[in-house]
């Protein structure tokens, strides 16, 4: 046990020489790593925000509007596919229930219909080869098309990465804030903006879908029967912003936000107000001088997220592809409207969940404290364990000391994130750690009391203690282990130190101290020792 | 230099004769415990009954019930306070806001903050968060089942390793410390949210690592000692252990009382709970896993047919070399 050749102890030497070096970055702040020059390794941790400040808002995909865009999407896809082909008749097609649904007037089209729904409901979702569609015929020829679990499941998906993407183009918008934005679980999205401490500007900007549309107001409706709802088909009502009542436009988007290639904020240039202005691509550019030639003297509705934002009079046609948006805007407002409409419409319609903002000096105080408190815990361990174990006592305490550095570098080369409950788990495996130590010193003592010699109570001490400690520890991992794969957050954080620290305890009880001991054995030949 | 030694050489102090007395003592406690969890509940943090909780500094400690008046004036429903750290530092929580507004809870804890502030003078935001109910029930459930499945692999894993007996020990053992920790809760009325979560994963951590040493050295003494009957195996297992238990324990202690000290007051509950964790699972590792072998039949020599697969097995054939 206490053998150690000459290549072991430069192998243990040197690996933790490297683990201690890289664990140096994380105690410089990131102002002064960014310093550092280029080729310098800098694993670091990265302080949570409950340590750090900044604002963490949770948000989570309105999965049902999902449902119902992908519906709609096939009601237009049967539309377009039926009436290519002039031999298949269809009745309307509804959507209703979940299901997409419409009459083949004449029975034996039936299977001539559903070789063209085959063909347009796709071979299969992703990687199972599930389909998309359940398609059904009913009362011999009504079809029904049902999107199944793995079609909805794959929009969603798609859906959501695509927000995730949109998010984080929004925040970074914003300016120099360092967002973390990922993906949890089926639907939802974790924003982590350090330093944030007003998150009302973000949660503005995430709730916006940014649905662009220009519609022309149906004028024929009269106030009346926007007020009862009464407006034809071919037409809707929808609200102005902040209180401005209703209008009637023409269901039908001339112009829609996929059309656009820039907006931004400026001013206009007679009143000094603050507006958006847009600039629409190739085929944007064309429809919307069409459009607004034909339709010249008329009101044209722009619209976001079925809000009119103004509708002013078309004066004259409009040929560069150029279009503002002015309605009452502060600059703030504007700059908003116009990062929601840059960045892209959201696909999926987003809810704040859960948000926590912690101020920056309660974070800082809160690691100030847990600096004091950690020095001063430090000091008290260290001074207990030499009064106790003497020389093994140092070792000891250089193994607990090795074992944070150990935790920190791995933490930093995993980029991992220190919460919380992470210190938690820190304090708990330096607890396991000083046990470990612990463990053998008094299995040493005891040997000893058996009357063992030196070297054997060492010995016998160190292969028992073990033992003990690869049981405990191996225990340990396993409920660490169940802790990482099914908890959340907080759970999560405490579990990975968890087991980092459970390998390096072991290591740096076991075989450092063990090496450190041997040493000290093979040079002084001790025949007694204070233990 | 005289070492420092707590526990002197030789001690046999006869923990198991008093087991059945301290039987009834964890029985009393754990229904003690149930009790208060149930009649008096735990105060809960916004993590797992959704709502608003904003944290406020103030230059100087406030009269509460002025917070309170201030507060309820705004409308927002029953607001609860809790003062922490220096009593400077004050928790406003507020139930959700009924209106489904985009940012009505943006509106509130802007309300909120500008009534305290212009009532208090000098009084700065220092936190805030929302939770939803639908995320907060997420978050009871995930923490709930990460410990009962953690406790029930530990068990499977005793069991399958070792005897039976081990595995229900160990379980029981754990679950009295988490039931403890609860009681705990329910009495001190400490906000109970997730960061405690993480407190009572490191009770249950230590309490594992305590009685796998415990439990070692009894197995250990069962092969060592196969006539010996078991109380006074494990008397004997636990007072060899006893320097270790003391040292390990004090160790720990020390240092979470430099956190409790000046920690600062986020990690306040946080310290308290893994201090009385360290207590509780300490005395469950003598008191509940141990003599629960001894009410569950484990005798010395009890299936002896059990390979010895323990880890550090093989190393028994190294000789050992005088150095």
């Amino acid at each position: 046990m206490l053998d150690f050749p000459r290549w072991k102890r430069l192998t243990i030497f040197i690996g933790i020489g490297i683990m201690i070096a890289l664990s140096i970055p994380s105690f410089f702040p990131q102002h002064m790593r960014d310093q550092w020059p280029r080729w310098v390794p800098k694993p670091a941790i990265n302080l949570g925000l409950d340590l750090a400040g900044g604002s963490y808002l949770l948000l989570e995909g309105d999965t049902s509007g999902v449902a119902g865009a992908k519906l709609e999407q096939m009601k237009e896809q049967v539309r377009g596919e039926m009436r290519r082909d002039p031999r298949i008749d269809i009745g309307d097609i509804s959507v209703q229930g979940g299901k997409v649904g419409f009459m083949v007037r004449d029975p034996s089209k039936v299977d001539a219909a559903r070789e063209k729904l085959l063909a347009i409901t796709g071979s299969g979702a992703g990687t199972t080869g599930q389909r998309e569609w359940d398609i059904a015929v009913v009362d011999t020829s009504r079809f029904q098309l049902t999107p199944t679990e793995a079609g909805l499941n794959l929009k969603v998906d798609e859906a959501m990465n695509d927000a995730r993407e949109i998010v984080d183009k929004r925040i970074n918008a914003l300016g120099t804030l360092e967002p973390t934005v990922i993906r949890e679980g089926g639907s939802r999205i974790v924003v982590q903006v350090p330093g944030l401490q007003d998150p009302s500007a973000l949660k503005k900007l995430l709730g916006k879908t940014a649905k662009l549309e220009f519609k022309l107001v149906d004028t024929s409706v009269t106030p009346q029967a926007i007020a009862t709802g009464q407006v034809p088909p071919g037409s809707q009502v929808l609200p102005y912003q902040e209180g401005g009542g209703q209008i009637a436009v023409f269901r039908t988007a001339m112009i829609t936000g996929d059309m656009l290639v820039d907006a931004k904020q400026d001013y206009d240039p007679q009143t000094g107000q603050p507006r958006v202005t847009l600039q629409l691509n190739g085929a944007g550019s064309k429809r919307f001088a069409k459009v607004t030639q034909e339709n010249s003297g008329k009101p044209f509705a722009i619209i976001v997220d079925n809000t009119v934002i103004s509708a002013p009079n078309i004066n004259e046609p409009i040929l560069g592809g150029s279009a503002t948006i002015s309605g009452g805007f502060t600059v703030e407002s504007a700059n908003e409207l116009a990062i929601a409409l840059r960045s892209g419409k959201l696909p999926i319609e987003l809810k704040v969940v859960s948000e926590n903002t912690v101020s920056p000096e309660l974070g800082a105080d809160s690691i100030k404290a847990g600096i004091t408190a950690s020095i001063i815990a430090i000091v008290a361990v260290i001074a207990f364990m030499i009064l106790t174990y003497g020389r093994f006592g140092i070792y000891a305490t250089l193994a607990v000391t090795i074992n944070v550095l150990i935790i920190l570098a791995v933490m930093g080369m995993l980029n991992a994130t220190l919460t919380l409950p992470g210190i938690a788990g820190f304090v708990l495996t330096i607890g396991t750690a000083v046990d470990a130590n612990v463990l053998i010193n008094e299995r040493i003592r005891e040997e000893r009391r058996r009357g063992r010699s030196v070297t054997q109570a060492i010995e016998f001490g160190y292969k028992e203690a073990s033992r003990t400690i690869f049981e405990a520890n191996v225990t340990h991992a396993i409920a660490g282990l169940i802790m990482l794969i099914l908890g959340s957050g907080p759970i999560r954080g405490f579990a990975v130190v968890l087991l980092i620290g459970i390998a390096s305890s072991v290591f740096t009880a076991v075989v450092f101290t063990r090496m450190m001991v041997s040493i000290w054995v093979r040079r002084n030949r001790p025949t007694e020792i204070h233990i | 230099m005289r070492l420092l030694k707590i526990v002197p050489d030789n001690t046999n102090i006869g923990f198991v004769r008093i087991r059945h007395i301290a039987f009834a003592l964890t029985a009393l406690l754990t229904v003690a415990a149930l009790a208060l969890v149930f009649a008096r509940g735990l105060n809960m943090g916004v993590d797992f009954v959704g709502g608003v909780s904003i944290e406020e500094k103030f230059a100087s400690p406030p009269p509460l019930d002025e917070v309170r008046s201030t507060i309820n004036g705004l409308g927002f429903g029953e607001t609860t306070l809790q003062q922490l750290g220096s009593n400077n530092t004050v928790t406003v929580r507020l139930p959700l806001p009924e209106s489904t507004e985009k940012d009505a809870v943006n509106k509130m804890v802007e309300t909120v903050k500008a009534a305290l502030a212009a009532k208090f003078p000098g009084a700065t935001f220092s936190n805030y968060s929302t939770v939803s109910g639908k995320v907060s029930d997420e978050l009871i459930f995930n923490g709930v089942l990460a410990v009962f499945l953690a406790i029930i692999g530990i068990a499977i894993f005793s069991w399958l390793r070792y005897e039976w007996q081990f595995g229900i020990s160990t379980a029981v053992a754990i679950i009295h410390d988490v039931l403890m920790a609860l009681g705990f809760f329910a009495l001190t009325q400490f906000v109970f949210d997730l960061n405690i979560v993480a407190a009572v994963l490191t009770i249950i951590g230590y309490s594992i690592n305590d009685k796998m040493v415990i439990d070692d050295r009894i197995r250990e003494n069962m092969r060592k000692y196969r006539k010996m009957g078991m109380s006074e195996l494990i008397d004997l297992s636990v007072n060899e252990t006893l320097p270790r238990t003391v040292m390990t324990s004090v160790t720990i202690m020390l240092a979470l009382a430099a956190l409790l000290i000046w920690g600062g007051h986020v990690l306040r509950g946080f310290t308290a709970a893994m201090m009385l964790g360290i207590v509780v699972g300490t005395y469950s590792s003598i008191y509940v896993s141990s003599s629960l072998l001894i009410t569950l039949g484990l005798k010395p020599g009890f299936r002896e047919d059990k390979p010895d697969r323990s880890v550090a097995a093989g190393a028994e054939r190294v000789g050992p070399r005088e150095g």
